[in-house]
């Protein structure tokens, strides 16, 4: 592939910086389970879900997790037998991994230097996916810990997104839920990192990213997503920050990014998460949100984001996981969309694409290996929807001590 | 790249600092960390918001979804106050001209209009952008933002019945159109009893459902309706009867809502089991 086609993405949580970026292509498709009534139960802790969540830093480039600082996160006895089978039957978890290996070790082309930035969501979204299809094993975990670690701004303590950067929730986050990942959050001072996340809540309840004041229920999610998985949510207003969440919501069910703004399946993803973790999914009408989310899946089983957009596999998570928060997954065809994800792999390179025939890039390898998860695809680690966490690290971070 | 990190450490606030940072965002604008120190120069020099203004909404031309920019622009517009506002409308609207739906636009230009106004052309905006792609959700958002919040128009319940007009000349314009639909299932929201005595909505429901009898959101406002307690009127009973007939030969003898979900799990198989749920609710 050319530079520009390896470039080229039309998923718009990609903010690629190119100007000679070509423009979009176009779009181009489990079995039900038997329909069930709706629940009238009170939602159970997010941690007993045996499926996971996901939190999602919009500022994604997906191909571009390699910077400029040498840190290896794999060891380089890594490498998959060519010999060996895919055992996954469609899913081609070899290739994937070997795929998310080589971008690890690509540093110093024109992507790579335009992406490193955001090296610390890249790490998430790889070694995510890498447990998921349980290939962490050759993780080295302390190098990846100690790179981690010298992301964070001392003073404040908060993650910026790679070495020099300044700090934001969102790689903050990131930061966690990697360490969550590798079982090593006892390397962090939890209390300096969550005062600094707790730091950006805002007197209406809202979450500011940073410093400078952006608003967004991205925020609101990825502070509470952090928090709680530092077990330390006391030290923010919960009631506000519900209160605040519950302002974006639309007459459609669904949730926009601040008050009135249009119902998007990534903000719904980050609202009805943000709501499961504080307990308070009651907000929600899951009957109509419900509808309004299966209503995203198209002709092709894929899903879009809002009516009349394309389907691209990033929603194969937001959507997904959303529809599993409420109880209503079984609204959706999980074959078709099975199938649309399957279709955007690469089975040569490896990687997955936003839709069949675009290039590849890390960011989309996760969702569609995570959306495919919370289907059950057989061979995958279970992930729980309000973390975006294989189930067994959340399990561990919330049940053991 | 170094040579922003070597300002950027030293902390130096200066004009030579801003043409840095100027030359890293023109090659890489998604990069945060570069914003933040060109914010604090920008401040440290009091340059001219202006000529920034121009400069960042180059950037935005070619990098339209990008969030770094648009915050950017945000903070721009807050220094420069409601003197700008209409100046940043214009940039909005040339953005959305080119990507109508494109979501940070959209979420800046609401920020805008609530922080700085210039809401007096925003309904006809939101009018000309339907007229050019009534599919257009971004729009339809727009307009209910619009009706609710502007100060210079009554609010929902001075506009509630010529928007139900509006919202059906758009849904017969076309019926496969699902933003028209919850528009209208939105505005009934706040006048329940309405949706059951209105006139408009069996007329309008009749009205599709004879030319496009497989509209399966005429089938679904169809079922709303009669499960919110509409009276059937003979048309109507015709039409489901006459439609559901040709199927099932068990189905003559089910009321209307459920013969209605059994037609549209055929009609739409690829959301069968939220169609069946339906039918299950039925009984409820």
């Amino acid at each position: 592939m050319d530079r520009h086609s390896i470039l080229h993405c039309s998923c718009p949580h990609l903010s690629v910086c190119f100007s000679r970026l070509v423009s979009q292509s176009e779009g181009s498709t489990l079995h039900s389970e038997p329909s069930e009534l709706p629940s009238a139960k009170i939602l159970l802790p997010l941690r007993l879900f045996p499926f996971s969540l996901f939190p999602v830093s919009f500022r994604f480039l997906p191909r571009a997790q390699v910077s400029l600082h040498r840190v290896s996160f794999f060891t380089s006895e890594y490498e998959a037998s060519p010999a060996s089978p895919d055992r996954m039957g469609e899913l081609a978890v070899e290739k994937h991994a070997q795929y998310i290996l080589s971008v690890e070790k690509r540093k110093d082309d024109f992507e790579s230097l335009v992406m490193e930035h955001l090296r610390l969501n890249g790490a998430y979204w790889g070694l995510t996916t890498l447990d998921i299809m349980h290939k962490l094993g050759s993780v080295n975990s302390d190098e990846v810990v100690t790179w981690i670690l010298s992301c964070q701004d001392k003073e404040s303590g908060g993650f910026g997104g790679n070495v020099g950067h300044d700090p934001h929730v969102l790689y903050t986050l990131s930061a966690v839920q990697v360490l969550a990942l590798l079982d090593r959050l006892d390397a962090v001072d939890v209390d300096k990192v969550s005062d600094y996340v707790a730091g950006l809540q805002k007197e209406d309840g809202s979450f500011a990213g940073d410093i400078w004041g952006e608003i967004d229920t991205r925020f609101s999610y990825v502070a509470i997503c952090c928090l709680s998985l530092l077990h330390r949510l006391n030290k923010i207003n919960v009631e506000k920050a519900v209160d605040y969440i519950v302002s974006c919501k639309n007459l459609d069910g669904g949730f926009g990014s601040i008050p009135g703004g249009e119902s998007h399946a990534g903000q719904i993803f980050c609202c009805v998460g943000a709501l499961a973790i504080t307990g308070s999914l009651h907000h929600v009408d899951r009957d109509l949100l419900g509808w309004w989310l299966c209503e995203r899946q198209c002709k092709d089983g894929g899903l879009n984001g809002r009516p009349e957009k394309l389907t691209d596999v990033c929603y194969s998570w937001w959507v997904l996981s959303s529809l599993i928060m409420i109880d209503r997954v079984h609204w959706i065809d999980k074959n078709k969309l099975s199938k649309f994800i399957l279709n955007c792999q690469d089975i040569e390179k490896g990687g997955i694409s936003d839709r069949p025939d675009n290039a590849v890039d890390v960011f989309h390898t996760y969702f569609g290996v995570a959306g495919l998860s919370l289907m059950e695809y057989p061979g995958l680690k279970p992930i729980d929807p309000a973390y975006a966490l294989p189930a067994d690290v959340v399990n561990r971070i919330f049940f053991q001590k | 790249m170094d040579y922003f990190r070597a300002v950027y450490v030293a902390r130096e606030l200066s004009p030579r600092a801003l043409r840095l940072t100027t030359e890293a965002l023109l090659r890489n604008p998604g990069n945060y960390t570069i914003w933040h120190f060109r914010r604090l120069v920008i401040d440290a020099l009091d340059s001219d918001l202006v000529e920034e203004t121009l400069f960042v909404d180059n950037l935005a031309e070619a990098n339209s979804k990008n969030y770094q920019i648009w915050h950017h622009k945000r903070w721009l517009a807050e220094k420069l106050g409601p003197e700008a506002a209409n100046d940043d409308h214009d940039f909005t609207r040339f953005i959305l001209c080119h990507d109508a739906k494109n979501y940070h636009a959209w979420s800046h230009r609401q920020w805008v209009l609530q922080k700085l106004g210039g809401w007096d052309k925003e309904l006809d905006f939101c009018h000309q952008l339907l007229e050019e792609d009534i599919f257009n959700n971004s729009a339809w958002n727009q307009r209910f933002f619009v009706i609710t919040r502007s100060p210079l128009l009554g609010g929902l319940s001075a506009m509630w019945d010529s928007e139900v007009d509006y919202t059906i000349k758009a849904i017969l314009q076309n019926p496969s159109n699902e933003s028209p639909w919850r528009y209208l299932q939105g505005l009934y929201k706040g006048n329940p009893d309405s949706l059951i005595t209105d006139e408009r909505i069996p007329q309008l429901l009749l009205n599709i459902l004879k030319e496009n009898s497989y509209c399966v959101f005429a089938w679904n406002f169809l079922l709303d309706v009669l499960c919110k307690g509409l009276r059937p009127n003979k048309e109507i009973e015709e039409a489901v009867k006459g439609f559901t007939e040709l199927d099932d030969a068990g189905s003559s003898d089910q009321d209307l809502p459920t013969r209605i979900c059994s037609a549209l799990e055929r009609m739409d198989p690829i959301r069968v089991n939220y169609w069946a749920w339906r039918k299950s609710n039925l009984t409820l």
